[in-house]
């Protein structure tokens, strides 16, 4: 018999916990203002500077190599106690020489600009007669830079899929490799008319790339085969597939010695943006596709839905009538469809031939975008576009400086580290406090809790000024205290959703917490 | 050994869960801290075991403070604990089990001999029958439960804690655990019972706190009155018992014949399993954990690998058919576990309460979702079934377990129904929502939807059954009307057919429970 | 209580019922090695080269071989070898359905050893057919199965320390490839090997700590941190190797090797005295560690922790185990173990180092720790299965196709390693048990 009470569905609505706690979202201007306070926040706990100081620790650690690495420094060092002045100078020399080769290769070609303005300013030259060509010799790097991340954006975009989805496919090199092989194929055997050609050759890298990665869909749906490892073993796979069809006629044409195919005919090529000089071409828009088609699929489509179910809680995913094998299945397919794209668009528009080379580093590569982009539409276009500035860059360090490529890696995965781990960069910088729960923490969880969740501090207040007759109190409490205080470091670590997804898992104090 | 915690404060970011909170416990007393879910009971025994660091306050053994920095501090002063959730490695045997972090060596190398005769001991000293070398996965609950008590005596406890230890019991196994509660404190060592079944603090302690929302709000004897007790428990008067109305049943709607479930081991967990449920009534599958409903409720959903046996819905055959094929069929399913086969963590509150639904109208197509009716859902479900969120889009992990489970139920109950499978609908839910989520689960069967409940809380299965399946080692020992004697049900779920269960209780058999409720002590 | 007759209870432990329907899989695997061995009987017997006959060269002069029990070559003609052995491993399927037939569950002795059996005669069957017209050096090709396992146990020793403690080591990798680096960078610069054996663990802790203080102090996702972690061995290595290693090779990365240690008499065994005696001190240390470990884990109180923290950190934190600390030492000791696979790529076999020379053996050698059932042992054969998978690979590289012989393109050899790990993960991975709690981060509250 329901005696003593009213009605539970109603106490939500009692006063003093006002509507706030019954869940209504705050008008939109409070939501707005929420936001923004949030983002201060964000920044205040440093989120905008471990980013910054992960770039700077990398490139530090960096400067450290590059200052092993080079012998006349090593040879300064010898005699260091005698006269420091030449050690330090080479060391200061080495670094930035290194570095600003990096910058000029990258994004901004000083030097050349310069050299072309003063040459057609002897010539007699002025105005935009000077400044175009300048320019275009200026920016040509920065062109570079757009051409090498078209491929990068797009494969990271598949990565990206397969990661939000919860499983972890190495197997990029492989997809591209294939996507690469079936594009150039078509592209230079076949005879159709233009754009179509174009297009059937995309088709067809994409459809191979989804082979590809579908296998190893297939394998961990049908017989739960780790697809790390299995992705890893196509991918060596597909490297020996394309050195044996670059001994074979069919891949080689005439010319069977080289392991080189012919060039893919123009009806089938990317049409370059920018004239024959810069090699920037038509694939740049299919990598802001790429991104836009990331962002649909993720955050809009049913598809997108049952991936990001799948990969958050599969068992859950599945009793909710959402085959966790099949999904598996269509991840690796989509994911490897988009690699593959990217080794279509890299071969038809980039290389414009297979090379046993041709996939390069851009597999693995846009693991790391997909990690630093934090497998999201907008930081894969940025990681992408800043990875790519790193290896063009690194490519002039390197024939310009000596510096080998390897150190734009190196780079590279060090930013990815740091920024998977923020605790351990604002430990580097002192920042530590903020992290812990301690005096400043408490500060902030209680502008969050004021500034954020009107509902939960005046639940808060509800509970302490009449505990006895609002049974909603230790919800709406457990709410309020498992915003701010639940996450434990490493909880917000900007280090991809699959992080974050395995870090919340397991955090106990969520939704476990029942009994505490 | 006499225990003292002296204003033991723990916080979660903001949430206090232990505020300021004292106990004394008495040698070779039995304590018991009552409270509801959620409470901080189970906070402060961690706290208590080194496994959380108390914001505030101290520990006081004999008069000496201590401090635990993790839980080997807390043995080695002679504190024991039986988990709620057992700390026993699956994969190893009891005497491995019971010896970790204390294991005998001889020349280097384990010594199992000499932990497999502690295990004879021990066991033998209480009356356990416990193998060894038997692997702690194969043993049932209550077996697992005994290895957890003498892996916390191989350390000679003088204080030992039991975490909600009747949970997964029977109430048999419950009066033996009972049983050798009293033996050990009458050999010496106290007890800290938690718990939050009134008549097993009225049956077995000596002396009670009760604690609310982290706070100790009362001392109290154990002959104090029942419905005393609850008040200070909860905070309020409350009564159980729901204003049930009578069952009008209709036409039979689901009829399971004979099915059978193999595990991919080949064992068979699910054994012939047959019944019928009608239009507008409640089926209650009752039943200690582990004997076979959740593999009955997953074959129901095409959760299963291997089943074979029949399940018409109306004209329409279940087995054989894929989980969505199930749920397009209008079936409802509330899983047991929530976390684990409910709620995708990362995704907000409003997706997750269209998580069965998402790609069907209104709410998507097959190709893409429909954002605005997402959230209006939401925004519809969220006060209508009280969920406390910061708002929809806030995701679901964030939430506390008993709206969590209000978010399972609204999703399941957000549809017309042609069958609404609810497991363990209310764990981990407080007081006043249990009370709400009944009334929706009488209500829809009051609509005419024929309803299964699987639960092991048999508080729950006699307020809503209409008729009582009781499961047993994976068969149904036979079904029983919603108003079958309590301990016929107890005997039943310990294995006994309704037959043999009513003969013995006709012939005395009874449990505390019963007794205590002929004394007139429980309701 | 009374009436004890319906009680269906005995309490001690749980009473399985084991059915007797077949699962609906139960037809796959006959089904598969049925076709495997026609297969086997189409290719490698009826469309062999007729005539054509294939050698085995087994003893050698000055080997231990009284009276020549062992032959110094067995020639046999190809297609109708083939054919009987393709015929065996027909047999063992037939057997494999007669017994999935009559019984719902066979026992796994009878199953495994008709497995077996349909596995060597089918291996065989292909041997026969593709080295028609040549002579193939069974110790040759055993001893190189040998080497090539090396590596690869370490690197699965390396999984099953970390990954028994419940921590997710895709870095194999990496420590493979950092211990290439330190053997042959410290052995050059000490002008001995035998230092840079000592240097090879040394530098391979490196990767293991990075992955220890990413994976378990951070808690960034195993998986992420192992696959990263290996980039950033691949590029640091690649950088010295481009710089200081090139600029001065006398100096920093010249080839030394091991000395082979050769045990007098038993050497001399034919066929197997050269595989098991007669090899570097990496070879012997890898039994020893492989026999230590399996006993360590299993047998002592070090192991017993070390599992219950894979297993159930939270249940092994309340007896007073620290969780972290012995994830951080198996993570290290795990990379050191692995250090030394390393060490055998350079430093082992005599050749400097060179860039990315790991060439996914870490990948392979993670296959083999999951094949191998997270256990010692089982690594060390599945390692050994996978080896013998390239032995044969380089084998068939080098031995010159006579004229008419069978001609498989070198490409698909060298792939063979890698679709054998990837059909080995597929087909057995799913029965794996993996350590419980493997890839979670454990957090103290």
């Amino acid at each position: 018999m329901s005696t003593a009470v009213a009605d539970p569905g109603s106490t939500g609505s009692a006063p003093g916990v006002g509507s706030g706690s019954t869940g209504t979202p705050p008008p939109p201007e409070e939501q707005a203002e929420a936001r923004f306070a949030q983002m201060l926040q964000k920044i205040a706990r440093g989120d905008l500077l471990v980013v910054v100081m992960s770039f700077v620790f990398a490139f530090l650690v960096g400067s450290v190599l590059i200052i092993i690495a080079d012998e006349e420094v090593r040879e300064t060092l010898g005699y260091f106690f005698d006269r420091p002045s030449d050690a330090l100078t080479a060391i200061w020399q080495s670094v930035t020489q290194a570095y600003g080769a990096m910058f000029r290769g990258a994004v901004f070609d000083g030097p050349g600009f310069s050299r072309i303005v003063e040459d057609l300013r002897a010539a007699g030259g002025s105005g935009t007669y000077v400044l175009f060509p300048a320019l275009a010799t200026g920016l040509r790097p920065l062109t570079e830079t757009l051409t090498v991340a078209t491929p990068l954006i797009i494969a990271a975009a598949g990565m990206a899929v397969s990661f939000r989805a919860g499983l972890f496919n190495i197997g990029g090199t492989g997809q591209l490799i294939v996507g690469a092989m079936a594009a150039g194929y078509i592209g230079f055997t076949w005879d159709l008319p233009i754009v179509v050609h174009l297009l059937i050759a995309l088709l067809g890298g994409l459809l191979a790339g989804a082979v590809w990665g579908g296998i190893a869909g297939f394998l961990k749906a049908r017989f739960g085969a780790n697809e790390v490892i299995s992705t890893i073993m196509l991918n060596w796979i597909a490297t020996y597939l394309l050195f044996f069809a670059l001994k074979t006629a069919a891949f080689t044409g005439a010319n069977q010695s080289q392991p080189t195919s012919p060039s893919v005919s123009d009806s089938a090529i990317l049409p370059s943006l920018l004239g024959s000089g810069f090699r920037l071409h038509a694939g740049l828009f299919l990598a802001a596709g790429a991104a836009v088609v990331l962002w649909w699929l993720m955050s809009r489509s049913t598809l997108g839905f049952q991936f990001r179910a799948v990969g958050s809680n599969s068992r859950a995913a599945q009793v909710a009538g959402i085959s966790p094998s099949r999904t598996a299945f269509l991840v690796m397919a989509v994911a490897g469809a988009l690699v593959g794209l990217a080794g279509a668009v890299h071969v038809l528009g980039t290389e414009k031939r297979l090379t046993e080379g041709v996939a390069g580093s851009i597999g693995f590569d846009a693991i790391t975008v997909a990690l630093l982009g934090r497998s999201g539409p907008v930081g894969i276009v940025l990681a992408g576009l800043l990875f790519a500035a790193l290896s063009t860059g690194g490519r002039f360090m390197e024939t310009n400086q000596g510096v080998p490529l390897d150190l734009v890696q190196v780079i590279q995965v060090l930013v990815v580290l740091f920024i998977a781990a923020p605790p351990l960069v604002r430990t580097l910088i002192g920042l530590r406090r903020v992290d812990h729960p301690g005096a400043g923490a408490r500060v902030l969880r209680a502008q969050r809790a004021t500034s954020g969740a009107t509902q939960s501090s005046s639940a808060g207040t509800q509970t302490e000024a009449d505990p006895a007759t609002d049974p909603s109190a230790i919800p709406s409490a457990e709410v309020a205290a498992q915003d701010p205080g639940a996450p434990p470091p490493a909880a917000g670590s900007p280090s991809g959703a699959a992080t974050d997804a395995a870090t919340d898992a397991d955090d106990p104090t969520d939704a476990k917490g029942d009994e505490r | 050994m006499k225990l003292e915690l002296r204003g033991i404060t723990k916080t979660f970011g903001s949430f206090v869960a232990n505020d300021a909170i004292d106990l004394v416990v008495e040698p070779g007393e039995i304590h018991s801290l009552l409270g509801e879910n959620g409470a901080g009971k189970s906070t402060l025994m961690n706290v208590l075991y080194g496994l959380y660091r108390p914001d505030g306050g101290e520990i006081v053994i004999d008069g000496a403070a201590v401090s635990f920095s993790d839980p080997g501090d807390a043995m080695a002063a002679g504190i024991g604990m039986v988990h709620q959730h057992f700390m026993l490695v699956p994969v190893f045997t009891v005497a491995e089990n019971m010896v970790l972090g204390h294991e005998p060596t001889r020349g280097g190398l384990l010594d199992l001999g000499a932990a497999r005769t502690l295990v004879r001991e021990i066991s033998a000293r209480f009356g356990f029958d416990l193998d060894p070398d038997a692997l702690v996965e194969n043993l049932p609950v209550g077996a697992q439960q005994r290895v957890e008590i003498i892996k916390a005596l191989s350390r000679s406890a003088e204080v030992l804690v039991l975490d909600e230890p009747t949970a997964v019991l029977t109430p048999q196994e419950t009066d033996e655990l009972m049983a050798i509660m009293r033996q050990l404190r009458d050999e010496g060592t106290s007890i800290v019972f938690i718990t939050h079944k009134l008549r097993e603090v009225k049956a077995v302690s000596d002396r009670i706190t009760v604690i609310r929302r982290g706070t100790v709000v009362g001392q109290a004897d154990p002959s104090a009155d029942q419905a005393d007790l609850a008040g200070l428990m909860v905070g309020r008067q409350v009564s159980l018992a729901q204003d049930k109305a009578e069952a009008t049943l209709g036409e039979i709607a689901l009829q399971v014949t004979d099915l059978q479930v193999t595990d991919a081991a080949g064992i068979r967990t699910l054994d012939g399993v047959s019944f019928e449920v009608r239009h507008g009534e409640v089926l209650a599958i009752a039943g200690v954990q582990g004997n076979g409903q959740t593999e009955l409720s997953e074959a129901l959903l095409g959760l299963q690998e291997t089943v074979h046996g029949s399940a018409r819905l109306e004209s329409r055959e279940l087995v054989g058919r894929s989980t969505k094929q199930v749920l397009d069929a209008g079936v409802g399913f509330v899983p047991e576990d929530r976390t684990h086969d409910a709620l995708v963590p990362d995704f907000t509150v409003a997706e997750n309460l269209v998580l069965d639904q998402h790609d069907r109208a209104p709410f998507g197509t097959a190709l893409a979702m429909s954002p605005k009716a997402v959230r209006e859902n939401a925004e519809k479900l969220i006060p209508e079934f009280d969920v406390r969120t910061e708002s929809a889009v806030s995701a679901v992990s964030t939430l506390s377990g008993g709206n969590q489970q209000k978010v399972v139920m609204a999703r399941a109950l957000n549809r017309e129904l042609a069958l609404l499978i609810a497991s363990q609908p209310t764990r981990g839910v407080d007081v006043g929502s249990i009370e709400f989520l009944h009334r929706r689960l009488l209500d829809e069967r009051d609509k005419g939807t024929p309803v299964v409940i699987v639960s092991t809380e048999l508080d729950e299965v006699v307020q809503l059954a209409d008729r009582i399946a009781v499961m047993y080692r994976g068969a149904i020992l036979g079904i029983v009307p919603g108003d079958e004697d309590r301990d016929v049900l107890g005997l039943m779920m310990a294995g006994y057919t309704a037959e043999a269960a009513r003969e013995a209780v006709a012939a005395g058999a009874r449990t505390t429970d019963s007794q205590l409720a002929d004394e007139g002590e429980i309701v | 209580m009374t009436t004890a007759s319906a009680v269906v209870a005995d309490d001690s432990e749980i009473q399985k019922k084991v059915a007797d329907v077949r699962p609906d899989s139960w037809w796959h695997l006959p089904a598969t090695t049925t076709v495997l061995g026609a297969v086997a009987l189409v290719l490698f017997g009826l469309r062999g080269i007729p005539g054509a006959e294939s050698s085995f060269a087994l003893a050698r002069d000055g080997d231990l071989n009284p009276l020549g029990i062992v032959p110094e070559q067995i020639t046999v003609p190809s297609i109708g070898t083939a054919i009987a052995l393709a015929v065996i491993a027909l047999v063992a399927s037939a057997g494999l359905w007669v017994l999935h037939a009559r019984v719902a569950r066979p026992r796994p002795a009878a199953r495994i050893s008709l497995i077996a059996v349909f596995a060597a005669a089918w291996i065989l069957a292909f041997m026969t057919w593709v080295i028609s017209e040549r002579a193939l050096d069974v110790a040759t090709l055993l001893q190189g199965t040998l080497a090539l396992a090396v590596p690869l146990a370490f690197g699965a020793l390396s999984g099953v320390l970390s990954e028994r403690s419940g921590v997710i080591n895709i870095a194999i990798e990496g420590q493979l490839l950092f211990g290439a680096f330190g053997a042959a960078l410290v052995g050059s610069l000490a002008g001995s090997a035998w230092v840079g054996l000592l240097a090879a663990p040394v530098m391979a802790l490196v990767m293991g700590a990075l992955l220890a203080l990413f994976a378990v102090g951070y808690r960034v996702q195993q998986i992420i941190v192992g696959v990263v972690l290996n980039v950033l061995a691949i590029g640091i290595t690649s950088f010295f190797f481009g710089t200081v290693m090139r600029q001065n090779p006398g100096m920093f990365n010249s080839p030394m090797r091991l000395p082979t240690l050769r045990i007098p008499v038993l050497a001399d065994i034919p066929v197997i005295g050269r595989v098991l005696f007669e090899q570097n001190v990496l070879v012997y240390l890898m039994w020893i560690i492989v026999a230590v470990l399996t006993v360590a884990l299993f047998r002592t109180r070090w192991g017993l922790r070390v599992r219950a923290v894979g297993e159930h950190p939270r249940a092994a934190d309340t007896v007073g185990i620290a969780v972290n600390r012995t994830r951080w030492i198996n993570v290290l000791l795990g990379s050191a173990v692995a250090g030394l696979g390393g060490a055998t790529l350079t430093i082992g076999t005599g050749v400097a180092f060179g860039e990315e020379m790991s060439a996914g053996k870490g990948y392979i050698a993670l296959a083999a720790m999951i094949l191998g059932r997270y256990h010692p042992i089982g690594a060390l054969l599945a390692a050994l299965t996978f080896a013998f998978a390239d032995s044969l690979q380089l084998r068939l590289g080098t031995t010159s196709a006579a004229e008419g012989g069978v001609a498989i393109p070198g490409d698909f050899l060298l792939m063979l390693p890698y679709v054998v790990a990837l059909f080995a993960v597929a087909g057995v991975v799913g029965r794996v048990r993996v350590p419980a709690a493997n890839g979670t981060p454990y957090v103290k509250q």
